[in-house]
């Protein structure tokens, strides 16, 4: 398959550079997005979810807070201030960010939009930990 | 003329300053570079996200509706100044070069009649700050307790700024810190952050504005301009951190030679006098037997 250039950039450093990317896979706010090679440039934001990266020899599973996308000239920029790899996630971890997020949704004053992005956290972080 | 003594006591207390100021100068290369290297690691998302935004607002046709953040409140009143300085002192000029700017900029807003509000991030800089200006200072933020400089320290200020222009209690913002170019030279440097300001306006390059968006660009850049608020105060506080430890180094540099200089010039005082008395004592002695 065709190749193109990723890049995960989180304010502290660079976080990931692959130049043979084949397929990526992000939760983009209005469902989840697959791009390959050459798509058409794109900007776009993160939800709570799992980015998927597929090269030849490997995936990798990350999963990201929120987060900004932009594609152009075959490379896939990815920024987010939260970015954790899904083989580092023990229950814990995963355990206490259900946590805050369900404080979170208790506030009173919480807007719908918050509600909905706290909702999808927890949803997916509990299948993270059913798998 | 000190005798001796005084002079024995007073090339002791120099070196032992030197001692201090040496060591600091070593704690402060070594953090020197962790904190360039921290600096250059942050640079790519900043400039990303600036190159996303001036894509994004290329695309803007009607600056009506684009987001106050961007195109301003269309009033030119109230000026808010953030001033990043440091916590700790002993780093030569770096805290009085950002608040000289700072202070620069402060008079020119009151000459023109118009009203100036301060955040000042970091306890030196409210110091230097609070007898001159401190009826104008809101809010004074200080990380000392966090060890390094993250993003959700960076974020807090952000969200501050963002909250207080929602209440419409500024029109402009406008940040200080110190560019960090190298160890010898950092750079004050006042970046207006609300509004926008276009950075690469005189390049005049003809952008690609042939994106989709998802969802629409509005949307979009309502919700990636506080972000790039935080981003920016997160940049100017990582250029402000190595721009803090390459200063102290360059003073406590300074501070070792010049304490060397003086010891030198102690000891040959020093010198000077003990010979001087054994001289007079040699004297004394030769008189006395002369005189039998």
């Amino acid at each position: 398959m065709d190749q193109f250039n990723l890049e995960i950039i989180s304010p502290e450093k660079s976080f990931l550079t692959k130049s043979d990317t084949e397929e990526v896979v992000i939760p983009a706010v209005e469902g989840y997005m697959g791009i390959l090679k050459d798509h058409i440039p794109l900007i776009s934001f993160l939800k709570p979810g799992i980015i998927d990266v597929r090269s030849k020899n490997e995936t990798l599973n990350y999963y990201v807070d929120d987060g900004i996308v932009e594609f152009k000239d075959n490379t896939l920029s990815i920024l987010t201030s939260n970015i954790f790899d899904l083989k580092e996630m023990d229950k814990n971890k995963v355990d206490k960010i259900v946590k805050d997020a369900e404080e979170g949704l208790k506030k009173e004053n919480i807007k719908d939009h918050e509600r909905y992005i706290l909702d999808q956290k927890i949803e997916v972080l509990n299948s993270i930990k059913s798998n | 003329m000190p005798s001796l003594d005084d002079l024995r006591k007073r090339i002791t207390s120099v070196k032992s300053t030197q001692k201090i100021t040496k060591a600091m100068k070593m704690v402060a290369a070594a953090k020197l570079r962790k904190a360039q290297e921290n600096a250059e690691k942050g640079r790519p998302y900043s400039e990303k996200m600036n190159n996303i935004i001036l894509n994004l607002s290329a695309g803007v046709s009607d600056p009506q509706s684009a987001p106050k953040l961007l195109v301003g409140s269309g009033k030119e009143n109230v000026h808010l100044c953030v001033v990043l300085t440091s916590d700790r002192g002993l780093c030569g000029g770096f805290n009085s070069n950002i608040i000289k700017k700072a202070k620069n900029y402060f008079e020119k807003i009151q000459k023109e009649g118009k009203s100036l509000k301060i955040i000042t991030v970091g306890s030196k800089g409210y110091d230097q700050l609070k007898r001159q200006y401190g009826n104008s200072i809101i809010e004074n933020i200080s990380f000392k307790e966090s060890k390094n400089i993250n993003y959700f320290d960076a974020a807090k200020v952000g969200n501050l700024i963002i909250e207080k222009f929602q209440n419409e209690e500024f029109d402009f913002c406008t940040i200080f810190f110190n560019k960090f170019k190298n160890v010898i030279s950092q750079i004050p440097q006042a970046q207006q952050i609300i509004p926008l300001e276009n950075e690469n306006k005189d390049k005049d390059e003809k952008l690609e504005s042939s994106y989709e968006f998802e969802p629409d660009e509005d949307e979009i850049l309502s919700n990636l301009l506080p972000k790039n608020i935080s981003t920016q105060i997160f940049k100017a506080m990582l250029e402000n951190s190595a721009s803090e430890q390459g200063s102290r180094m360059t003073a406590m540099d300074n501070a070792t030679r010049n304490a060397g200089d003086l010891v030198d010039k102690l000891t040959i005082q020093y010198n000077r006098s003990r010979q001087a008395a054994i001289t007079k004592e040699l004297i004394e002695i030769i008189s006395g037997a002369e005189s039998l």
